[in-house]
């Protein structure tokens, strides 16, 4: 316990101090890690539970462009326009989520209609061009070094910012691994009228989870919007950041906390990498080992990275659930 | 009634035929398999890039250009099935989802990266049609006219062969047809190759119509899915009926707002409806 301490504490002691030694471009592909990781783990936290959703571009999506476009329309703040973002995507989960465990729409069609869900955003951005500018994207007006409008140019600040959310967003993903919800909700995802007779409120479980990933999910696409200041659609909505989102988490699996955060770190050291390596005259390169990977890791890694990693190194009684197996067939 | 609307109406129609052949190919393959290829429309894309290249860069006549790239996407069916379904057959059902969507991955970027970005079309400009005052393209009345008899030799072929009348068995229960003699395997990859050839036939259908980049797939690809859902997975009547209901909405709505605005319509009917109906319009 003692010597976990000290290591986690060093671990936070190293990344907070580590800006003022990295270069202005690590430090960018650190704070894009770090905001991918937090929200591949708020993805990870209803993923875990063979819940599937491939909407959380449609959360990400409302994080990143309510904010923005309250600031540039009506001049606010990002410190309110962030929680409206946030209720906005609550109120859609809500909305879409209750009915769906409602009538059971699990599997497939849980993955499906959620599917649906994110192109509705993604449409519905698109289609409002005159607002929205569409496909050509979205630049916040920029005033400089500015609490008030959440903006720094200096890479540093975004980096503690980002470094904040990810550790909050890991104690949440903690919280809810230790608390009594995770066993109610394992016994939903193995078999919901079991859990239901055993006197586990199925509903109040699934939608806790189901909000408190939809909120999160927002939040991470609101800092990532503040960070880049430039919002395009197809990057922050629709099926491509969909699926984006529920392969990095798991690719480096779900089922453990720094699972979702491997995720992120592999898949944009792999794409910067291949970037880098290839140049531009290759822009598919990346993404086609991508994936291969992906396919191979589904295949023979269907725990994922980390989940395989523990798998070897812990006790058979502690092994990580295997597969994402607890969907309702 | 307005000329136009009628005009969005009939095309909404024709639309629907391409969108049927495909919601069939999807169903059969998920009826009969159990999995959804969620990179369905992407292996239509690479039946297009076949299409575009043999006919514009290797000047083969168009039929015959049309007839090896349905070839060639029904035999990539076979492959998908062979290396990636295979593997994957017992487990479980989200994971066969996510594997295809590793390929829908690959298949894009591979795309992007061999082909690049540009808009491709293959430049055969069929004539527009004027039928007492209403424009139609000759081009949807053929993809309509052959989805139609795609579909009608679909039917026959499963309700009059023998490999057809195995298919059947196998989508009605997976544990008996082996005692009845049926190589399961061989009955997969054939479901395979038919569900490749399928998309192959759309491929030739919308090469017509559209031009061909390495995203195409995510503009339709996401409304089968809908379709396939909406008429409950495997049914293929139901996804068949769906087509023509979902392109009604989209043609309709992006006569009276904009295209986006209609597909927003259409996947919040779709959202909506599986509320109501979670099992699809037709389930029992």
């Amino acid at each position: 316990m003692s010597r976990n301490r000290v290591l986690l504490f060093a671990g936070i002691a190293i990344l907070i101090a580590l800006p003022a030694v990295t270069p202005a471009y690590f430090l960018h592909l650190l704070i894009q890690i770090l905001i991918w990781a937090f929200i591949y783990t708020a993805w990870a936290l209803m993923g875990r539970f063979g819940f599937v959703s491939f909407g959380h571009g449609a959360f990400l999506g409302l994080g990143a462009y309510v904010p923005a476009l309250l600031w540039n329309y009506w001049d606010v703040t990002p410190w309110l326009g962030i929680p409206l973002s946030v209720i906005a995507a609550v109120v859609l989960a809500v909305v879409v989520g209750y009915p769906c465990f409602r009538r059971r729409v699990v599997g497939h069609y849980f993955a499906l209609v959620t599917l649906a869900l994110s192109q509705v955003v993604l449409l519905s951005l698109i289609a409002a061009r005159d607002v929205t500018g569409g496909s050509l994207g979205f630049t916040q007006k920029a005033v400089g070094h500015s609490w008030y409008a959440l903006q720094f140019p200096e890479k540093g600040y975004f980096y503690l910012i980002a470094l904040l959310l990810w550790l909050a967003g890991l104690l949440i993903w903690q919280r809810i691994d230790r608390g009594i919800g995770r066993e109610a909700l394992e016994a939903i995802s193995d078999d919901e009228d079991a859990a239901a007779a055993v006197g586990i409120d199925v509903m109040r479980e699934k939608m806790r989870v189901t909000i408190i990933s939809a909120a999160l999910t927002a939040i991470g696409g609101a800092i990532y919007g503040q960070y880049v200041m430039y919002l395009n659609p197809d990057t922050v909505s629709g099926i491509a950041v969909s699926l984006q989102i529920v392969f990095a988490a798991i690719a480096g699996g779900v089922y453990s906390l720094f699972g979702p955060s491997v995720g992120a770190l592999l898949t944009l050291l792999l794409t910067e990498g291949l970037r880098v390596w290839f140049g531009t005259n290759f822009i598919g390169a990346a993404n086609t080992i991508y994936g291969i990977l992906l396919i191979l890791c589904i295949i023979f890694m269907p725990q994922g990275i980390v989940g395989a990693l523990q798998r070897i190194r812990l006790p058979r009684r502690s092994r990580a659930k295997p597969v994402a197996a607890q969907d309702g067939h | 009634m307005d000329i136009y609307l009628l005009e969005a109406i009939i095309n909404g129609i024709l639309l629907g035929g391409v969108l049927a052949l495909l919601a069939l190919g999807l169903n059969l393959i998920f009826g009969v398999i159990d999995v959804v290829w969620i990179c369905y429309a992407d292996i239509v894309m690479c039946g297009m890039y076949a299409i575009y290249f043999l006919y514009t860069q290797y000047g083969l006549p168009l039929p015959l250009a049309f007839a090896i790239a349905i070839a060639g996407v029904a035999g990539l069916g076979v492959l998908i099935h062979l290396l990636i379904i295979a593997p994957v057959l017992n487990s479980a059902p989200l994971n066969q989802l996510l594997a295809t969507g590793g390929l829908l991955f690959f298949l894009q970027s591979f795309a992007t990266l061999l082909f690049g970005t540009d808009f491709r079309n293959i430049g055969v400009r069929l004539p527009v049609l004027e039928i007492a005052t209403i424009y139609v393209s000759f081009a949807r009345l053929i993809a309509f006219a052959v989805a139609l008899t795609g579909a009608v030799a679909l039917y026959f072929f499963l309700k009059r062969t023998y490999v057809g009348t195995a298919i059947r068995a196998i989508a009605q229960d997976r544990e008996i047809v082996g005692l009845m003699g049926i190589d399961q395997r061989r009955i997969y990859l054939v479901v395979s190759a038919i569900g490749g050839a399928l998309a192959g036939l759309a491929a030739c259908l919308l090469a017509l119509q559209y031009d061909v980049h390495p995203f195409i797939g995510n503009t339709f690809g996401p409304v089968i899915f809908m379709i396939c859902v909406l008429g409950g997975l495997g049914n293929m009547i139901g996804g068949f009926i769906a087509s023509f209901v979902i392109s009604q909405i989209i043609a309709i709505g992006g006569y009276y707002a904009s295209t986006e605005l209609s597909y927003v319509l259409a996947f919040t009917f779709f959202i909506v409806l599986m509320l109501i109906r979670p099992r699809g319009l037709f389930a029992p």
